[in-house]
């Protein structure tokens, strides 16, 4: 068995001697030239004029490129044909590419950029969110779904409170910038290495830049050096620059962002405005909610719309909501077009309902966790220990149906796993958390200056994309004369053991050991019209795929052998790297040979799209996902209130990754996702002066969790129960949900700056909790008001 | 300076006319296609470059991308590449990454690796302050740590501990081949004397120490700094000597060796200069270069000042001596002549009254919005003396005149304290900017003074001491 075994990253080795190689690290032809953006200094203008003499005459240049300049497509948006790769007559933001150097090196490069000479008409900027909303600056009307009549539940019910939160955006922070390498050959074709994840788009946008057809462009992607969403279409300028460029110079040509550039021209996470306003009853249930969720989406429309909605798709978290409502505004603004970024919107969403628990709790005056409880959607089909009882799962779930036991979410889908009253049952036990909350009491009762915090949120993240068509991937593999296996599929290595899952997959399929299967980069020539690796669906989607390419050559393998030994081809048995059939026992290396030599095709694709799903998005109805992921979390905080610096001291998890297919590498996502999530909701904060430039564009300005900040005690386990639903070895997806188990550290901190209240203020704490943030709720709390 | 020599991967190198500000990173990186040391930020904040540097002084890691080769001379340098055996084996380092999942995008495991060997091999095990200059976005840190724990017992492999034998430093001359008498475009000088000589010689002239700062000025301004000087490796400019009377530091001497031999005598100031930097800027960083800079946030003047120091400055044979708090006359504006240089600071022996605040969005590698200073002097009840300057609330490092002065001669009480308080609203109009707001920074050092207070009182832990 190779699945489910904790194997290391396939490129561990290759990570700890510096041999695993990132775009930047491959040796470069010779003539090789490098790139670097000139860009805009203001945040809104009209290019009155352009002098780029200096530029020109800087050494090292070869050749300098404006948006004139540029034979076909001056694109790179993912979706609205919005971004041109070099401004033309306006600019949108401060940091958007205006002209493109060609040199002869990467620093003379980016040392001619700056010297270009742009005047501008400066125009209005449009920077907050009140401005977008002041001058109807948006991305279509804003998007209503609604269930029931929550205007009326709200008026009928015994309680109502509303409220604000503002969560900022996020910096993904990869540590490998972003990177391209364009290399022309035969007949003007591009041979593209990207660091992305998503070479079909880069290829699509290449294709669109240089005027050939998508069968003109490779691109390849071994791995990333992280991703996180940050590439799934951020990556598209640089490719399309270098390909434009060596199309231009018959040259090879490479570009990588500088840091500060990087944080300045590339996008980031939506940051939210959450309106709320609440009907509850004296126990705390929720009758009715609506939510007006505001987002700046940034200058150009890249994936704003499928994050939103995301984020109205998650408004629910895990709570039954009997009547609810959502308004969603995507806001034009000229920053950063705002884009993909781990969760994909779904973050943003589920912070706003789990404030909503966490407020409805304090007016209630009742422990937060019970709240939740309360809220939480019923389980039709958890037996005692959270295991599916027995029996075929459609008469299952019919009966729970008729027994009224399955509820929908605000968007029509069944919750037919809901596996949160045993996980957090669970989850309470381990951490110990009844006992932990009485200390937490205890200790703010007798210390003035440093207040403790606790809380536990739990997660329920949506699997699938929400754009049905985008779940669907190709696998190519082969099996060599000698046994040896060469394994290819749309999915790209980002870090998260993508390639070490899919990898598994297929010596389980073959029965081989995992040194028999060889992983090879990502390569739109091997497997065409792949969706990014997004969405937490990579080994879903990917391992389906790869395990049906596998099925067809071993059923191949099996039917000459079946033959051959006049047994039933079920009968011929792949194990341990031996193939048994009829008595006889064969290396898999020999079988491969035997089949090759009978003239049979040892090598097929193969195919997977997520049965069931479907999905209204005008409506807001249907079942976007295919399942639930499912998880929980209880950190504990410290806080220091003479200044708002604070800490996590202690986070436990438990979390549902279904059957995983490597638990090593399935708990390495939750604790580096709790901590980014963490790192999101209190330390990660942006910050854009009055004139929309970027003040925090490098990690000297833009602090992200560093090593002394994870929790001291830190304990992870997974709930280990299979998928229900069929998918590949009955695992769930885990890249994105872990992510949003970091709310329960925004939830400690709030609850920490209660407790320097006499309890009548609700700490409606907002994020990043930083130090500063922090001690102005506390001010609150003092009824000092805000410092 | 015509040519500079240094180990790399136990392999001699020596380079001559080398451009005096190229990186080690660029240069590993471009011309020597060691790629496994990675560019992650190009300002020493992401570690993704970190290298070991050993010389006669140990092993230390230090970051790649702000570090100019000619301060490598003399010295042996080990990337990642260099830390495996020979034969393939891996570091014990390594091997615990592998089995500990101590990776997932692989791009700043080098510089974790390098981190973790040279804390290995010196036997440093307190890993956050360690990894504090390595970032990694993937894996939330946890299975890094227990790599590192996992490795502790292993005897550091002869590969690895054999750098400083295996090179004959002493062949090397300490000031290159060209010392002071080399052309004006670089040089590296070898005593006090020579550096003064060349420093009268060349006013415009740059002196670069650790280059934590003017490193920056070269990745990221992209600016020519004309003719420099490397003056890090000057032994009589190096060092901290003790005597009855006074604690005298010299201005080369790193933060991280002012950690060490400050912290018997005022351990308040080594735990927060724990926090200034990382481990491997503090293994750069000078003091001196962090006072001659004159930035209003650096963490190493406010403490200084609280302190009672003098700076000692050198212009040719010329020496004077001022108060610290003096050298700081405006923002980007120093007492210093051209030509002149900070060659030490000195403290006055005293009772340990000393503490330090620091105050970033991140407790580690953060530059403070606000450090504050205190040293405030306590007898038979009534306060004798107080000290106390910050970082951040001004155009300088500044003394907090009107709160000194409420302290001074009364009783030491809440209400006094609260009197200082208030007088410290009218001491200091200070900014906003992308660390913290106006209001947030007087708040907090409002609350840093109260913490004075109460922790004399016993009654204010901290919270990084706080445990779950």
């Amino acid at each position: 068995m190779s699945v489910a075994k904790p194997l290391p990253h396939d490129s561990g080795p290759l990570h700890v001697t510096g041999q695993a190689r990132y775009v930047d690290d491959m040796p470069l032809p010779a003539n090789a030239l490098h790139l670097a953006f000139g860009l805009s200094e203001v945040a809104h203008g009209r290019i009155l004029s352009m002098d780029l003499s200096a530029v020109r005459a800087a050494p090292g240049v070869v050749a300098v490129l404006t948006a004139a300049d540029l034979p076909f497509a001056n694109d790179c948006s993912p979706s609205a044909h919005d971004e041109p790769l070099l401004a033309v007559e306006t600019v949108h933001y401060v940091g958007q590419p205006v002209f493109l150097v060609v040199a002869e090196t990467h620093l003379a490069a980016r040392k001619a950029a700056r010297l270009g000479k742009t005047v501008y008409q400066e125009l209005p900027a449009i920077l907050t969110h009140d401005q977008a909303l002041a001058a109807d600056s948006r991305f279509g009307p804003p998007v209503v779904w609604s269930r029931g009549d929550a205007a009326a539940a709200i008026a009928a019910a015994p309680r109502v409170i509303e409220g604000r939160l503002e969560v900022g955006g996020q910096e993904h922070f990869y540590l490998e910038g972003q990177a391209a390498l364009a290399m022309p050959g035969e007949y003007g074709d591009m041979h593209v290495i990207s660091s992305t994840q998503h070479p079909t788009e880069i290829q699509h946008k290449v294709a669109e830049a240089i005027g050939l057809p998508m069968h003109s462009v490779r691109v390849e992607c071994r791995r990333m050096g992280g991703g996180f969403g940050g590439k799934e279409s951020q990556g598209n300028a640089l490719a399309v620059a270098c390909a434009v460029a060596a199309r231009a110079s018959g040259r090879p040509c490479k570009m990588r962002y500088d840091r500060d550039d990087d944080m300045v021209i590339t996008g980031k996470r939506h940051d939210f405005r959450i309106d709320y306003r609440v009907g509850f009853d004296e126990g705390g249930r929720i009758l009715g909610v609506e939510f007006v969720h505001a987002t700046r989406a940034g200058w150009a429309l890249d994936l704003t719309h499928p994050v939103a909605d995301r984020a109205m798709l998650h408004a629910d978290n895990a709570y039954f909501i009997p009547a609810m409502r959502i308004e969603s505004h995507r806001l034009r603004t000229n920053t950063q077009s705002a884009t993909a970024y781990r969760g994909f919107g779904g973050p943003q969403g589920m912070v706003g309902i789990e404030r909503v628990l966490d407020h409805v709790a304090h007016a209630v005056g009742r422990d937060p966790m019970e709240v939740r409880r309360l809220n939480f959607y019923a389980a039709p089909v958890a037996a005692p220990g959270g295991r599916l009882p027995p029996g075929p799962p459609e008469g299952i779930l019919k009966k729970a149906k008729q027994d009224g036991g399955i509820q929908t979410t605000h968007y029509g889908q069944e919750v037919r796993d809901f596996v949160l009253h045993d996980l957090v049952a669970r989850l309470e036990e381990t951490s110990d958390y009844a006992a932990r909350r009485a200390a937490v009491r205890a200790w703010n009762a007798r210390n003035a200056v440093i207040k403790r915090g606790l809380a536990l949120t739990p997660v329920k993240f949506g699997i699938s994309f929400t754009l049905t068509h985008l779940n669907q991937a190709g696998a190519l593999v082969h099996v060599y004369q000698d046994g040896s296996i060469h394994l290819n599929h749309g999915g790209t290595e980002m870090g998260q053991g993508l390639f070490q899952k899919v990898a598994q997959v297929a010596a389980e399929e073959f029965g081989v050991p995992m040194d028999l299967v060889r992983i090879t980069a990502t390569d739109t020539a091997k497997v065409p019209n792949t969706s990014a690796t997004a969405a937490s669906s990579g080994s879903d989607l990917n391992g389906m795929a790869v395990q049906a390419a596998c099925a067809e050559i071993r059923g191949r393998m099996a039917a000459h052998l079946a033959e051959r030994h006049q047994v039933a081809p079920e009968a011929v048995v792949f194990r341990g790297g031996r193939v048994q059939v009829g008595g006889a026992d064969y290396g898999f290396g020999d079988v491969a040979a035997m089949v090759y030599a009978a003239r049979i095709s040892l090598s097929a694709t193969g195919f997977y799209r997520t049965p069931e799903i479907t999905w209204d998005r005008v409506k807001g109805q249907g079942r976007p996902f295919f399942y639930f992921a499912y998880g929980a979390a209880v950190t504990e905080v410290a806080v220091d209130t003479l200044t708002g610096e604070n800490r996590i001291l202690r986070a436990d998890i438990l979390h549902d990754t279904g059957a995983s297919l490597n638990p090593a590498l399935d708990i390495g996502q939750i604790e580096g996702g709790y901590v980014q999530g963490a790192g999101w909701l209190t330390t990660e904060e942006l910050v854009w002066d009055d004139k929309g430039r970027l003040r925090t564009h490098a990690p000297s300005t833009y602090k992200i969790p560093a090593c002394g900040d994870r929790p001291r005690v830190f304990n992870v386990a997974l709930y280990g129960r299979e998928n229900p639903e069929p998918t590949i070895y009955r695992s769930k997806a885990v890249g994105e949900p872990p992510f949003m188990l970091g709310i329960s550290a925004l939830m400690a901190l709030s609850d920490a700056v209660a407790a320097c209240g006499d309890g009548s203020v609700y700490a409606d704490l907002n994020g990043p909790a930083t130090a500063e943030r922090v001690l102005a709720a506390i001010r609150r709390q003092e009824g000092r008001g805000d410092v | 300076m015509t040519e500079i020599a240094f180990l790399l991967n136990g392999t001699p190198v020596r380079l001559r006319d080398i451009a005096p500000t190229r990186t080690l990173l660029d240069w590993l990186r471009e011309e020597r296609g060691l790629t496994g040391t990675k560019e992650g930020c190009n300002e020493g904040d992401c570690g993704a470059c970190t290298v070991m540097v050993t010389d006669a002084q140990g092993a230390r890691a230090l970051n790649a991308c702000i570090l100019f080769l000619p301060q490598l001379h003399g010295k042996a340098v080990r990337t990642v590449e260099g830390m495996a055996a020979p034969d393939g084996r891996l570091h014990p380092v390594q091997q615990a990454m592998v089995d500990c999942h101590g990776s997932q995008c692989g791009f700043c495991t080098p510089g974790i690796v390098n981190s973790l060997v040279a804390a290995h091999l010196t036997g440093e095990t307190d890993h956050d302050t360690v990894l504090a200059g390595n970032l990694c976005r993937c894996t939330g840190y946890a299975p890094i740590i227990r790599a590192a724990e996992a490795a502790r017992q292993a005897t550091p492999p002869d590969w690895v501990r054999d750098d400083p034998s295996s090179f004959a430093f002493s062949e090397i001359p300490s000031g290159g081949s060209g010392g002071a008498d080399s052309p004006p475009g670089a040089a590296i000088p070898r005593s006090v004397d020579e550096l003064a000589d060349w420093y009268a010689a060349n006013p415009d002239g740059r002196l670069i120490a650790g280059a934590t700062d003017v490193g920056l000025w070269v990745t990221k301004g992209l600016r020519d700094l004309g003719p420099v000087a490397f003056i890090a490796g000057i032994p009589d400019l190096q060092g901290v000597s003790v005597t009855e009377d006074e604690i005298r530091i010299g201005a080369a001497t790193t933060i991280a060796d002012l950690r060490r031999a400050l912290a018997p005598f005022h351990p308040d100031l080594a735990e927060m200069l724990r926090r200034y930097g990382s481990t491997q800027v503090r293994n750069a960083a000078t003091i001196g270069g962090n006072i001659a800079n004159g930035s209003p946030i650096g963490d190493g003047p406010p403490a200084l000042i609280a302190l009672g120091a003098t700076l000692h400055l050198r212009r040719g044979g010329a020496r004077r001596s001022l108060p610290l708090e003096k050298f700081f006359i405006d923002y980007g504006k120093q007492d210093r002549q051209p030509g002149e240089f900070v060659e030490a600071v000195s403290i006055p022996r005293q009772p340990d009254r000393l503490k330090c605040y620091k105050l970033s969005k991140r407790f580690d590698q953060d530059i403070s919005a606000v450090l504050g200073a205190f040293s405030i002097t306590v007898e038979n009840g009534r306060v004798t003396a107080a000290r106390i300057a910050f970082g951040g609330m001004a155009g300088t490092p500044k003394r907090a005149a009107g709160a000194e002065a409420a302290l001074l001669g009364a009783e030491w009480s809440e209400a006094t304290m609260n009197a200082a308080c208030a007088a410290l609203r009218a001491d200091f109009t200070p900014l906003s900017d992308m660390r913290a707001s106006a209001g947030y920074r007087m708040e907090a050092a409002i609350g840093m003074l109260r913490r004075y207070w109460l922790e004399d009182q016993g009654l204010a832990p901290r919270v990084l001491e706080i445990e779950a």
